[in-house]
């Protein structure tokens, strides 16, 4: 191989920067855990809790397709119990802390929904 | 292969280093873009589209005219094409790659554009655009790159090549009539909506293309080894000189159509372009320097005496390719909207930002074609000491 | 045996293929010739606006404001950029094709009212290259503003101009939006909806219902029986640009 010792050396620092999230928490420490406040009006969500806090944003997307796409506005939650699709009218409406329901944890995790370029916060509402 | 565009003489790496400069300051500026919206170009709720998409539909013109070395070649055994084919082919790949990042500036929300792929429309012309642009790349890509090889390795290249460069032809037509279907297929837009545009397209591409491939085979006959001879370029000269004609002919036809026929949303568009309408006439003196260069080129190709000598030859190719890119760099994109569907008769300048992001595309592209080019005649041991 | 076989999967290879190439080949043609017919439901909704009612209010603005509330339709510095569901324009700029010299002055010198035409055939709908905006079943052409990519086709490819882009960023424009509509984000095309979310609830939309000429009715054009036929049979009306075969759904009484 030429240059053996250059591409070796290149490999390995790609490798390290590349696998960063990996071995940084064992270096710098463990990594707190997000706990979202949770706020709610209603007793029980349209999903269990559990359901909710791993793909609540699958939910949100195919709400957002049943709505806008099909002029569907009606869920049936597991109970039999009909519920407006509606970010603003039945999420926020429920859970109007964003900053500490939404924000906490979507910061911890370095991830940026776009849903309220368009749709607005509670806080903004008057 | 790539490995020949990382040796290179002083002015090579000059060259090189102004390009990557513009490209930064294209970058630089469309970051800015991204962040506060198309605002800040020079388009408006009347006039939708602009520099970018004019270019764009200018340079799938060029890419187009790549078959105009290929055809004659591989068709008509002009064998004294062989050595410029890789030229067409290169210059198609550049110019392709500038045509998607021009739509991509244009962009209102460029982070969604898989949206095209992942719900495709047969429907919409755009989706038919893409399939055709990018397959047309993917095909000069494959073709110069098996062909380059084998020119290297010193045999012939592979039989399965053939029928891969003759499908390039008919794909290279289709690009731009499907470009031209893109807007000739709207009943909103009266100037567009013409039959001829297509035919159109493609005789001012196979006239700006070669006249290109002309300046640049004079061009590297300067700066390197490589001297593609005189018989290539009188072809092309001829080549330019039958297309030029078409295409001014073609331009006539427009206008006969139109202003005989007198039907006012048809007129309205040309006397906006050569004449101003309601005191706008930003193109018009454009239009009229477009028009003064087709008839000089026109003058300097049909007179074999100009079209030969090196010097008129060089005006001639200039003139041509000045008067096209006027014709649909600027003003066939904007004049479509202008007056509106609604009557109004609006204004568009590109702003300084939108042509330094131009400028940056434009960059990428020569950036493309000097780093291909070097790499075609590194192999062929035709760079300058 | 093993010849045999083999002449099975080809033949049987062969048929798939040409089922597949004769399927896709149905749904590009279905793709490119939409009928008349294909409106699913049967249901066509759409508006009908009196002229003549509607300019008896010389410079009522009501209708405008009243969906610009709703929709959070933004008031931008730069008419360049300015965003537009439904406004008034000069009769001739909105009927380019009647012939409107010395025609019936109480109607041909007055503003008319223009929105979406929510077409029968839309063309923004044809060239829309992610399917972002379409044609629902109702007849409404809705937009999907998740999924518009902002290439701005449906604007060169509608004959009323009305369409907008979001050059900039519409929040600024709004003094106080309403929180229960979202606003739009830089960089995709919007347009009237005819009030889906209202529509969809069974209310009229939002101009119709602040109209004080009620001089818009809106409701189902395939029923005969319904107040925009009834409305259609008793006058005149003019569809604008009616001969691009688009059918717009907004009909104007003279």
């Amino acid at each position: 191989m030429y240059d053996g010792g250059k591409i070796l050396a290149g490999l390995a620092a790609f490798l390290a920067l590349a696998l960063f999230p990996f071995w940084e928490p064992a270096v710098g420490g463990r990594v707190a855990r997000p706990e979202p406040k949770i706020v709610t009006a209603e007793k029980r969500c349209v999903r269990p809790k559990a359901e909710m806090r791993q793909s609540h944003m699958e939910l949100l997307v195919s709400w957002r397709d049943s709505v806008v796409r099909q002029g569907q506005r009606s869920y049936r939650d597991p109970e039999g119990k009909a519920v407006t699709m509606s970010l603003e009218g039945t999420c926020m409406r429920c859970h109007p802390n964003k900053a500490e329901f939404c924000d906490s944890c979507h910061t911890a995790l370095v991830v940026a929904p776009t849903c309220w370029e368009c749709h607005i916060e509670p806080k903004e509402r008057a | 292969m790539l490995e020949k565009a990382l040796v290179g003489s002083r002015g090579y790496w000059r060259w090189v280093t102004f390009l990557l400069g513009v490209i930064a300051l294209g970058v630089v500026f469309y970051l800015r873009q991204f962040s506060s919206g198309l605002g800040i170009t020079g388009l408006s709720r009347d006039v939708t589209w602009g520099f970018y998409i004019a270019q764009f539909t200018f340079l799938v013109g060029v890419a187009a005219s790549a078959v105009m070395v290929v055809l004659p070649y591989y068709l008509h055994d002009w064998k004294v094409f062989g050595k410029i084919t890789i030229l067409g082919e290169f210059l198609a790949i550049a110019s392709v790659a500038m045509c998607v990042l021009f739509i991509f500036v244009d962009m209102g929300q460029p982070t969604r554009v898989v949206n095209i792929l992942l719900y495709p429309s047969p429907h919409s012309l755009m989706f038919w655009d893409m399939i055709v642009l990018n397959g047309y790349l993917v095909l000069n890509v494959v073709i110069s790159h098996v062909t380059l090889g084998a020119e290297r390795q010193g045999v012939p290249p592979p039989r399965w090549i053939k029928p891969v460069i003759l499908l390039s032809i008919p794909w290279a037509i289709s690009i731009h009539t499907v470009t031209a279907f893109l807007y000739s297929g709207l009943a909103a837009r009266p100037f567009w909506l013409t039959a001829v545009l297509g035919p159109r397209f493609l005789a001012s591409a196979f006239s700006s293309g070669p006249a290109l491939l002309i300046l640049v085979c004079l061009l590297l006959r300067k700066l390197t080894k490589f001297d593609a001879g005189e018989e290539p370029i009188r072809k092309l000269a001829v080549i330019v000189t039958y297309a030029m004609s078409i295409n001014v002919f073609f331009v006539l036809m427009e206008l006969f159509t139109a202003l005989y026929s007198d039907i006012p949303e048809h007129v309205s568009h040309f006397q906006y372009l050569f004449l101003g309408l309601s005191g706008h006439a930003t193109l018009v003196p454009w239009m009229w320097t477009a028009e003064a260069l087709a008839v000089l080129a026109l003058v300097l190709l049909l007179n074999p005496r100009t079209r030969k000598r090196h010097g008129t030859l060089v005006v001639a190719c200039l003139a041509v390719f000045a008067s096209i890119w006027i014709e649909k760099g600027l003003a066939m994109v904007v004049t479509g909207f202008i007056p509106t569907p609604l009557g109004k008769v609006a204004s568009y300048v590109p702003t300084a930002p939108e042509l330094l992001i131009a400028a940056g595309v434009y960059a990428v592209g020569l950036l493309l074609i000097t780093l291909l080019y070097k790499i075609a005649l590194s192999v062929r041991g035709e760079v300058a000491t | 045996m093993g010849d045999d076989r083999r002449s099975f999967l080809r033949r049987a290879g062969w048929g798939l293929a040409c089922l597949a190439g004769a399927g896709s080949a149905t749904e590009l043609a279905g793709a490119f010739l939409r009928t008349e017919e294909e409106t699913g439901g049967g249901k066509r909704l759409g508006m009908v606006v009196d002229l003549v009612a509607c300019a008896r209010e010389e410079g009522c603005t009501k209708c405008v404001e009243a969906c610009n509330a709703v929709h959070n339709v933004p008031s931008l510095r730069d008419p360049g950029h300015a965003v537009k569901w439904i406004w008034k324009e000069r009769f001739p700029d909105a009927f380019p094709d009647q012939e409107a010299e010395n025609v019936l002055e109480t109607v041909t010198e007055k503003p008319a009212v223009v929105l979406c035409n929510h077409c029968d055939n839309p063309p923004c709908a044809r060239v829309c290259p992610t399917e972002a905006t379409w044609k629902r079943p109702d007849g409404i052409v809705m937009m999907d503003w998740h999924r518009c990519i902002g290439c701005r086709y449906c604007m060169a490819a509608c004959p009323y101009g009305s369409r907008s882009f979001n050059w900039v960023d519409p929040r600024p424009g709004l003094a106080r939006p309403s929180p229960d509509y979202p606003t739009r984000t830089k960089g995709v095309v919007e347009k009237c909806t005819f009030c889906d979310e209202r529509v969809d609830a069974g209310e009229p939309p939002a101009c119709v219902a602040a109209c004080p000429a009620r001089a818009m009715a809106f409701g189902d054009l395939s029923d005969p029986k319904s107040e925009v036929r009834r409305l259609l049979r008793s006058r005149f009306a003019l569809r604008r640009k009616a001969a691009l075969g688009t059918r717009p759904s907004v009909y104007y009484l003279v």
